[in-house]
């Protein structure tokens, strides 16, 4: 019983952190419906430049959150400028092979200025985050990811749902011509879904980092991880990668557990052709109903 | 004889044959026999050993990038599974030719049906879904099979791989470089032969109009799932029968090079070739190996040199940043392909000194 709960506390914490990371790829596809094959190396980015702020030159915690998140808003600004905005109107293979080449691009240069090592943060989480209940305990890590899961759910659900921008950005992922034909700056649309997707795969980039150290490969893996979370909750859900996440972080730490740890890996994926074949556009999806 | 026809002049084309036909002018022909002539009769012989190894690996490639172009470019479903059916026909050949000992042909031929058959059953998701959400799902097929390679010990040897017996075709031995490159070339010149008449008969009329609209296309009377799934199992075929002329080439086989690295690679080949061409597969083939080869050369004297030998594991990346490079700067400035460049040039040389 006890080792089903340490599980159960295991795989929600797992799925949390899925969750955190998946926001910022639900953020780019529910506003230009593009499918980012670089999630993962934005998230790394992310995660080195506050490793470059707080581990060598030593800044303060807080300043490095500052410059950290302003420093990915303008990298998600200059990405979209110079790569998507060439491509807005092209097929989407082309714009999922943009992202896969931007993808490559973005690992080669962080393993040439980084290397393959792996490095810490110094610690700075207070101890009191962490959460002890019976012989249950969650690290302060968890709690913390926990807590800016929820803080980003509730500011993007308001975000999409009450701010013109968001209400911009919503329309624009519908259809395009006609977001564009009333009036909606599409390409300003573009670009700051991008720079505040980039923020967000900082923030979940450096969540990542705390909890199992900062290496260029396993957090671009973590990537690819993030399809199955959000195909499960439906492509454009917020609250779709949340529930995806946290499914996808018990489905993998009870087969883990239970059956068998190489299984562990590829239970999602099984999952997901399953759920696809029944429910086509995930749990919480919008159905694209076409007409001709 | 026939009067040969060498230089175009204007569009006089009455019938809807005219408008098919493959070579618009006899000149065309003409150099496809030319370049077949030289591939067969001159390049082994004055190619050395590595030269040859690198032009046999071209022609595999392009066999599976034929086929990934049918299913991509033609049928506009995208797959990120092709580097996992290339592997499921390596293993098929060495299993087949390990375990039965059967002959090189029937390895070959069985290993592009088996992938057929695999491909077509990770082509079913199709039926209701499109664009990014199939997308998923042959990368959900890339990461299924990937396992299969590595735990299903009893049959693919698990990560220690299988070593396969020498390739004979009717009692010759064709394991040596050049006899093997005649026997990849052949194949490949079929494979070129099938698929452009594959994209323009019934069949491949049918995958452009899913491509271009499916709802219009089932509208107009084209069954959409089961073309989707004939797509799925032709590009799955060709992806077969390369990974098993690759699995007799290489003579060992483990799971490692069959990842998402390999698909990705692939698809860049279209991408770079030119998607909905044939010959685009081809050059981009061509482009895409001939950078590998560069690279590792680039990041082995890098390695050699003196002065650099501490900074040895800092310029393996490079490969990595060279090839996103390329995908991107092509994606940007050359989103039709090498396919395109060719075109372009070919119609300047044919135009000079007119502009059009």
């Amino acid at each position: 019983m006890e080792y089903f709960i340490q599980l159960l506390v295991n795989g929600l914490s797992m799925g949390f952190l899925y969750a955190l990371s998946a926001l910022g790829f639900v953020m780019i596809f529910k506003s230009s419906s593009v499918l980012n094959f670089a999630h993962g190396e934005l998230l790394s980015i992310g995660a080195f430049i506050f490793l470059v702020l707080a581990a060598w030159a030593k800044l303060p915690i807080v300043v490095c959150f500052l410059i950290t998140l302003m420093g990915c808003f303008t990298l998600g600004f200059i990405i979209e400028r110079l790569f998507l905005r060439p491509l807005i109107g092209e097929a989407l293979i082309e714009v999922i092979m943009l992202t896969v080449g931007l993808s490559f691009m973005f690992k080669g240069l962080m393993l040439f200025v980084f290397g393959g090592n792996i490095f810490d943060y110094p610690a700075f989480l207070p101890e009191a985050l962490s959460i002890k209940w019976g012989a249950v305990t969650i690290p302060s890590v968890y709690v913390s990811a926990i807590i800016i899961g929820l803080i980003f759910l509730g500011v993007f659900g308001f975000f999409f749902k009450y701010s013109s921008q968001g209400i911009y950005m919503r329309s624009v992922a519908d259809h395009q011509p006609a977001a564009l034909s009333l009036g909606v700056h599409v390409r300003r649309v573009f670009a700051l879904s991008w720079a505040i997707a980039a923020v967000v795969c900082a923030m979940s980039g450096i969540v990542l980092g705390i909890m199992q150290g900062i290496n260029v490969h396993d957090l671009s893996a973590m990537g690819l991880k993030v399809f199955p979370v959000v195909i499960l909750g439906g492509l454009d859900s917020i609250g779709g990668a949340i529930l995806g996440g946290l499914i996808i972080g018990l489905l993998e730490t009870f087969t883990g557990g239970y059956i068998s740890t190489s299984l562990r890996e590829v239970i999602p994926y099984i999952v997901l052709v399953l759920i696809l074949l029944i429910k086509p556009y995930g749990l919480f999806g919008s159905v694209e109903i076409e007409r001709v | 004889m026939k009067r040969l026809r060498f230089r175009p002049c204007g569009n006089f084309r009455e019938y809807y044959e005219q408008e098919i036909t493959i070579f618009e002018t006899d000149f065309g022909r003409v150099w496809v026999w030319i370049g077949l002539a030289l591939l067969f009769l001159v390049v082994p012989f004055i190619s050395g050993p590595y030269v040859l190894y690198v032009i046999t690996g071209i022609g595999i490639a392009a066999i599976a990038a034929i086929g990934l172009n049918i299913l991509i470019g033609y049928t506009g479903q995208i797959s990120l599974g092709h580097g996992a059916f290339f592997g499921v026909g390596a293993y098929t050949a060495a299993i087949l030719a390990t375990k039965v000992g059967s002959p090189f042909w029937f390895s070959v031929l069985a290993a592009g049906v088996v992938t057929a058959m695999v491909g077509m059953v990770f082509g079913i998701p199709s039926i209701r879904l499109k664009h990014l959400y199939l997308c998923i799902a042959t990368l959900a097929g890339q990461f299924i099979l990937e396992y299969v390679f590595v735990q299903w010990e009893s049959l693919t040897g698990g990560a220690e791989g299988i070593i396969l017996p020498e390739a004979t075709l009717f009692g010759l031995n064709i394991s040596s470089d050049r006899s093997f490159f005649w026997v990849v070339f052949v194949c490949f010149a079929l494979m070129c032969w099938m698929a452009v008449n594959l994209v323009r008969s019934r069949y491949g009329r049918a995958f452009i109009a899913i491509r271009d609209n499916d709802l219009a296309a089932e509208g107009m009377g084209i069954p959409k799932f089961r073309y989707k799934l004939l797509s799925f199992g032709i590009s799955s075929f060709y992806a077969g029968f390369a990974g098993g002329l690759w699995a007799y080439y290489t003579m060992s086989i483990t799971p490692e090079p069959f990842t998402l690295f390999l698909s990705i690679e692939y698809i860049a080949m279209i991408i770079i070739g030119g998607l909905g061409s044939i010959s685009g597969s081809v050059f981009g083939a061509i482009f895409i190996m001939i950078l590998g080869e560069i690279l590792s050369w680039v990041t082995e004297y890098a390695m050699n040199v003196g002065g650099l030998a501490g900074m040895a594991i800092t310029v393996a990346p490079l490969r990595e940043f060279v090839f996103g490079l390329a995908i991107v700067l092509f994606l940007i400035f050359e989103p039709r392909g090498l396919a395109e460049v060719w075109r372009i040039v070919r119609s300047s040389f044919r135009l000079w000194p007119f502009a059009y």
